[in-house]
């Protein structure tokens, strides 16, 4: 293609509103799929997404803060507090020391938390601390919580105690310690409809050490119902890793999948064109075979019995994608241009059979494949999503398919996590919007019996 | 020549033609059949290829027949009071004795053959875990008891598209560059996402949020005695599906069709039968529709081909008791011989589907019934 012609083809599609829009997307989609792989290097998000330990301060299944506040609500977020922050009392005694943690926090928000934990971190003890616990509301009350002996990393889960529910009126303890009990006695809370108590909340760590220099670091995590843009899933993971990292999973897998495809079978349609005889009726028979294979239970056999990894999968897509029905339609658009006269003066002019192929034939038709590229793209796209959906997703990668999968099945719809499935599959939804209307645009443009109508 | 000779004459030539006509057809249909056996073998031969690359075929069925050969050990009275290392060494002796039999001491390449003929006449073994819901576990009955589920769903789907998107092309065609042409062309990019991404949107909508159809399944549970209610239920069932599918291939389908009358209706023939002052019904049915009907046909085979693969997933989604979701589960038990034996019926599938349109085809196409299909 040459240059005017180039820009006379851009000239063109600039006046489809609709290319602009798919360009202005795939465009934003790519900024997306960099920025993501700079800043959140592809081991690191492998080994993020692996899960455990580093996500033991993130809320399990949390909506998306954004959608609360967009409807008016003031759900609680996570809240953290440090025993770094605090002011910490110490009396030494002999043998030991005793410390005093007030582990202090403002509670305003309108919901009660999902869930409490108090993290405690006790390094280098010859003995094992002993740690007791008293909470204390902003209206007076205080509950003793219990004492405990910690290891060197102790997780005290409080909503988990049943003992303190039953103390509490059979209210989950990350509700009844901070709901109003105004006017009753501990007892005689109505469990039907808590409501939250604002103010300031103080959790007392009293502690006892035997040891002059270790000392004890706790965290109390009182786990929100909203966490940051796209939520956690139900292994507390961040959801927005997942769509961040699923973006240029995707791109690459949908643009790899439609290179592989397109050029390969657009060369194997010329060679055949081109050697007419035997080699052509090959790959006519081929592409028949080929027609016949089912392309996603070939590819269900292969994830089951090999492996799921996302690049044997591709090469896998490729491979059955070289002899497809494209060759039959390559091959009807590569006839004429084999009896053009060009062609003919090439070989005056003693030009190979490659030569002709690669340098002649192919040039010709390769404006009319951009449209069938680019609308191919999300095609693969999809295909890499319906994989993961049906649990073939690669074992390691965050994909927008596997987060679709997860949702599934943890019956996210039917538990009313609608985010979880709405967000991977809006991001699907726009790059298969943002391609597919370039393409069709594009196609308009390109398509010379297109372009007079 | 008198006119009356003529009409004489022209009788027996119009038999002979049809004759003619007959006789290469079935030639033509003969031809393909067996172009078509070819094809499927070498298909199932090369997913045989495939499925066994890692030895999970051979693997199977050692296990299969030490599984047998134990089970009749254990159960024959003869054997009862055997001590337990005999009794091991009579098993080892007898699956040597099997596996000699089965020829599975062969190399792969006489072994793939003796595969190939058995997934060719669908004997597609035993279930390793999975059963239909009669209580058979021979792979063949249990993929014959969802077939009828995924043929319906899915027949239903595609005609319903297909009809629609021609007629409503044809209409567009006709009525090009108004506004309702100008909303199908700006929606077509809507296709770029397959079947079960609208199903779920169809569940969240109309099943959760206004839970007027149910979310899954073919019937409700138990099934209802009455034929017309079961059918009732059925339909309502089906519902949900087949407007996922209707919905995701719906406008692309009218577009590229719509494009296609465009391009065959500025033919220079058209242009005549227009200036003669045909009456457009006419030039619509005569002229237009006529002669692209081949093409129609190959699309529409290219669709349902297309279709067949997306299915799974669909079934899935709606929890539809077709082979979709039978392949899903194989997939869940890691159930091998059920996965390569819905592999092949796909592939039988597949090739009905190409033998039918190419019957089809056959008999649109003037060409074929003359020339016996010889290019």
């Amino acid at each position: 293609m040459s240059a005017v012609t180039q820009r006379r083809a851009w000239r063109e599609l600039a006046r489809y509103p609709s290319a602009l829009v798919g360009m202005t997307i795939i465009l934003l989609l790519i900024g997306v799929a960099i920025t993501t792989m700079v800043a959140i290097p592809y081991g690191e998000a492998l080994e993020r997404w692996r899960g455990g330990e580093m996500w033991q301060r993130y809320p399990v299944n949390a909506s998306p803060a954004w959608m609360d506040r967009l409807s008016g609500g003031n759900a609680a977020r996570t809240l953290v507090v440090a025993s770094r922050d605090a002011e910490i009392e110490e009396a030494a005694f002999p043998g030991g020391r005793r410390l005093r943690i007030p582990l202090e926090f403002d509670y305003a928000y309108g919901g009660f938390p999902s869930e409490i934990n108090l993290f405690l971190n006790a390094e280098g003890h010859a003995r094992t601390p002993f740690v007791r616990l008293l909470w204390q509301a902003p209206d007076g009350r205080e509950i003793p919580l219990g004492g405990y002996r910690i290891g060197r990393q102790e997780r005290i889960s409080l909503s988990q105690d049943r003992g303190l529910e039953r103390r509490l009126g059979g209210l989950a303890p990350h509700i009844g310690l901070l709901a109003d009990h105004t006017g009753q006695g501990e007892q005689s809370v109505t469990p039907a409809a808590p409501e939250v108590l604002e103010g300031r909340y103080r959790l007392l760590l009293d502690a006892v050490l035997f040891d002059e220099q270790a000392g004890l670091e706790a965290e109390l995590v009182l786990y929100g119902r909203v966490h940051g843009v796209a939520g956690t899933d139900h292994q507390r993971r961040d959801l927005s890793l997942a769509l961040l990292w699923g973006t240029p999973v995707a791109l690459a897998f949908g643009l790899i999948a439609a290179v592989g495809t397109t050029l390969t079978t657009l060369v194997i349609a010329a060679v055949g064109v081109w050697y007419r005889g035997w080699v052509d009726a090959v790959i006519q028979r081929l592409t028949e075979v080929n027609m016949i294979l089912p392309v996603l239970p070939i590819l269900v056999m292969v994830g089951t019995l090999y492996s799921t990894s996302i690049w044997l999968m591709l090469g896998v897509v490729v491979l059955l994608g070289i002899f497809s029905a494209g060759i039959k339609t390559y091959r009807a658009m590569l006839m004429p241009i084999r009896e053009a006269p060009y062609i003919e003066a090439a070989l005056a002019y003693g030009a190979s059979d490659l030569r002709i192929v690669w340098r002649y034939m192919l040039p010709r038709i390769l404006p009319v494949l951009i449209p069938t590229f680019v609308t191919l793209i999300p095609t693969f796209v999809f295909l890499e999503a319906s994989l993961a959906v049906l649990g073939l997703g690669d074992p390691e990668l965050p994909t927008w398919g596997k987060v679709l999968n997860d949702a599934q099945s943890q019956s996210a719809l039917y538990n009313g996590y609608v985010y979880w499935v709405v967000a991977p599959a809006i991001l699907l939804m726009l790059t298969g919007l943002g391609f597919a209307m370039l393409g069709f645009a594009l196609d308009r443009v390109f398509n010379p019996r297109l372009r007079s109508l | 020549m008198t006119p009356e000779s003529s009409t004489e004459s022209r009788l027996p030539s119009l038999r002979r033609a049809r004759l003619r006509d007959l006789r290469h057809l079935l030639l033509f249909a003969v031809r393909r059949l067996v172009a078509l056996l070819v094809t499927v073998l070498v298909g199932v031969y090369l997913t045989i290829v495939v499925a066994n690359m890692g030895g999970q075929v051979d693997e199977l069925r050692l296990v299969q027949i030490r599984s047998e050969v134990v089970e009749t050990v254990r159960a024959d009275p003869a054997f009862f009071d055997m001590p337990g290392e005999e009794r091991n060494a009579l098993v080892e002796r007898q699956v040597a004795l099997e596996v000699e039999r089965l020829r599975l001491d062969q190399p792969f390449v006489v072994r793939s053959l003796d595969y190939l003929q058995r997934a060719m006449s669908l004997d597609l073994g035993r279930a390793e875990q999975m059963h239909s819901d009669r209580g058979s576990r021979e792979v063949r009955d249990i993929i014959t008891e969802r077939l009828p589920a995924t043929l319906l769903l899915f027949g239903t789907a595609n005609l319903l598209v297909f009809f629609t998107a021609v007629f409503a092309a044809l209409r567009l065609s006709r009525h090009y560059g108004s506004a309702l042409d100008r909303t199908v062309i700006a929606l077509a990019p809507s296709s770029a996402a397959p079947g079960w991404f609208y199903g779920i949107f169809l569940i969240l909508l109309l099943a959760f949020l206004f839970p007027l159809l149910p979310a899954g399944g073919m019937v409700t549970a138990p099934p209802p005695e009455n034929r017309l209610e079961y059918a009732a239920s059925l339909i309502r069932h089906m519902l949900l599906p087949v407007a996922a599918m209707f919905f995701s291939s719906i406008f692309v389908s009218i577009y590229s069709w719509r494009t296609f009358f465009l391009i065959h209706s500025s033919e220079d023939y058209v242009e005549m039968a227009r200036a003669k002052g045909l009456p457009s019904h006419r030039i619509e049915r005569r002229y237009i529709l006529r002669p692209a009907l081949a093409p129609i046909i190959t699309s529409f085979l290219l669709m349902l081909i297309g279709l067949w693969s997306g299915a799974i997933i669909l079934e899935q989604v709606f929890n539809w008791p077709g082979l979709g979701s039978l392949l899903f589960q194989a997939i869940g038990h890691r159930d091998t011989p059920v996965i390569i034996g819905g592999v092949v019926i796909f592939a039988y599938l597949l090739a009905a589907t190409v033998f039918v349109l190419d019957i089809l085809y056959a008999l649109l196409d003037p060409r074929v019934r003359i020339q016996g299909g010889r290019r």
